[in-house]
């Protein structure tokens, strides 16, 4: 477990404030980010019994503007771009022409033609090119800005998140509705300031020039100490998004696996207008989409992981996408891909754990939700 | 330093070892639970009686993020398998050298020279930091 080679990695604005509270780094997707601080239970338990703070300034920006952005994004992306309405933001996927997702995005309407896009870190130069090689600013009639490493980002999450961030504003945060944000001024600085999340607890993220950072995380954790505010990693981000089933691009949703094999069919609007990759859906829902993402419990000792073998009736028919311990549920949980007629809840299979076969049993999903 | 307890013997995969009454209690250092993080996970230990050779694994430790092979630092036989493990895998964290130890083997051989004293452990954590 040798320390990477910290040199060669990007980093957040907020890096040394991760070193100072005591992080272990590692190497993600080529980023340095904090994978624990305290410890990843403590983490996750902290986040869905009060509140806490992750750095997400790794994840990506564009930005596109003018009369034609909206049509611009409805052709590159699987849902309704149409449907928002301003201050609202958008679950999404791009897709290839073959039906495999390129990411899955975040969609932000911050009035009529424009729009932000928010992308995976791992994912920002890829995305880049394939949505400036799909644009033509004369013919399309918008911008497309990468604007990735000026802006930063913060979540904080749980169910404190909104009185303490309101200490901090004041816009009327209890105004801004799940899935839509606001634009305001939060501790001296222009933000926009969206109730949205990967842990499945209520909270807000927030995008800011990156040149605010210092400021922003002191700010933030001021107002945070009475609500015993801490940073957390990248390891309780992972188990916390898994008990909430959201899915992790380049594990559960790749650009081999379609968004209705995905089971994000909710987030594909084949009715509305013309998207890259919608023939392909089409022809996939005509033929019968062949296996489905579906979550699972295991049912005898261990932890299913990433990558181990998924068998139905002794023959191995895929692998494990996401599997964890669940800090919650004190269950090992996970995700994998089952052929069709074998995704119904109860559906009896089995994980290749190392020498064992580990019978495990398709559960309903999330498998937390929150209480409040 | 205290992390590591001076009467131990220990290997370069971060176990230690207690050898008393021709038995070898095992069980991995402070520093190899800490680069593990919060353990969840404990199992897959052979059985009761089992032979075991040196190299061989002996138990798995899973943390929330990663796995970790716990090998035998001896030959002999599997003498007992901690069981409050299967209920408490974080005792391997709170206490790595006394209810969490992993595995005891009966020795068929009392040479443990090629084992480190926590004098050399130390260096080789040193040197790995």
């Amino acid at each position: 477990m040798a320390a990477p080679d910290l040199d060669s990695l990007s980093k957040t604005p907020f890096f040394d404030r991760h070193v100072e509270a005591g992080a272990r780094i590692v190497d993600f997707g080529g980023w340095a980010m904090p994978v624990q601080y305290e410890g990843i239970l403590a983490e996750h338990h902290r986040v869905r019994t009060g509140v806490g703070l992750f750095d997400v300034s790794h994840m990506g920006e564009f930005f596109v503007e003018g009369a034609g952005a909206e049509a611009f994004l409805q052709r590159m992306t699987t849902n309704d771009v149409t449907a928002l309405a301003d201050g609202q933001a958008q679950y999404t996927v791009a897709l290839y022409e073959h039906g495999g997702i390129v990411d899955d995005l975040l969609i932000y309407r911050r009035g009529e033609g424009r729009y932000l896009v928010c992308v995976n870190a791992a994912c920002i130069d890829k995305d880049w090119d394939w949505f400036s090689s799909h644009h033509d600013e004369a013919a399309d009639g918008c911008t497309l800005e990468n604007a990735s490493t000026s802006w930063a980002q913060l979540a904080i999450q749980g169910r404190h998140a909104e009185a303490l961030l309101q200490k901090l504003t004041d816009a009327d945060l209890s105004a801004v509705a799940y899935y839509r944000f606001t634009e305001d001024v939060l501790a001296g600085v222009d933000c926009i300031i969206a109730r949205t999340g990967y842990t499945g607890e209520d909270g807000f993220e927030l995008f800011f020039d990156a040149s605010h950072a210092d400021a922003m995380w002191a700010a933030v954790f001021g107002a945070g100490e009475e609500f015993d505010l801490q940073p957390i990693g990248l390891g309780a981000r992972d188990t916390l998004r898994l008990e909430s089933k959201y899915c992790l691009y380049g594990n559960d949703i790749t650009d081999e696996t379609t968004p209705l094999e995905g089971r994000l069919t909710w987030i594909v609007k084949l009715d509305a207008s013309d998207f890259i990759g919608k023939e392909a859906l089409l022809t996939q829902k005509e033929q019968g989409v062949p296996r489905r993402l579906v979550g699972f419990e295991l049912q005898g000792r261990g932890i299913a992981r990433h990558g181990y073998p998924v068998l139905l009736d002794g023959e191995v028919v895929g692998e494990v996408t996401s599997g964890a311990h669940s800090p919650s549920l004190s269950k090992a949980i996970g995700l994998c891909y089952l052929p069709k007629g074998s995704t119904k809840v109860g559906t009896e299979f089995a994980i290749q754990i190392r020498k064992k076969t580990v019978p495990a049993v398709v559960v309903k999903t999330p498998f937390y939700k929150r209480d409040y | 330093m205290s992390q590591i307890p001076a009467d131990l013997l220990y290997t370069s995969d971060h176990e230690w070892v207690r050898v008393a009454d021709g038995v070898a209690t095992v069980g991995i250092t402070h520093h190899a639970q800490d680069q593990l993080g919060d353990i969840v996970f404990c199992g897959d230990a052979p059985d009761e009686g089992d032979k075991v050779e040196k190299g061989d694994v002996v138990a798995v430790v899973e943390s929330v993020k990663a796995n970790s092979d716990i090998y035998s630092p001896v030959d002999g036989k599997i003498a007992a398998v901690n069981e409050a493990l299967e209920e408490e895998p974080e005792l391997v964290n709170s206490s790595p050298y006394e209810n969490g130890w992993i595995v005891k083997v009966k020795l068929s051989d009392d040479d443990t020279s090629d084992l480190l004293n926590a004098e050399q452990y130390e260096a080789l954590v040193e040197n790995e930091s």
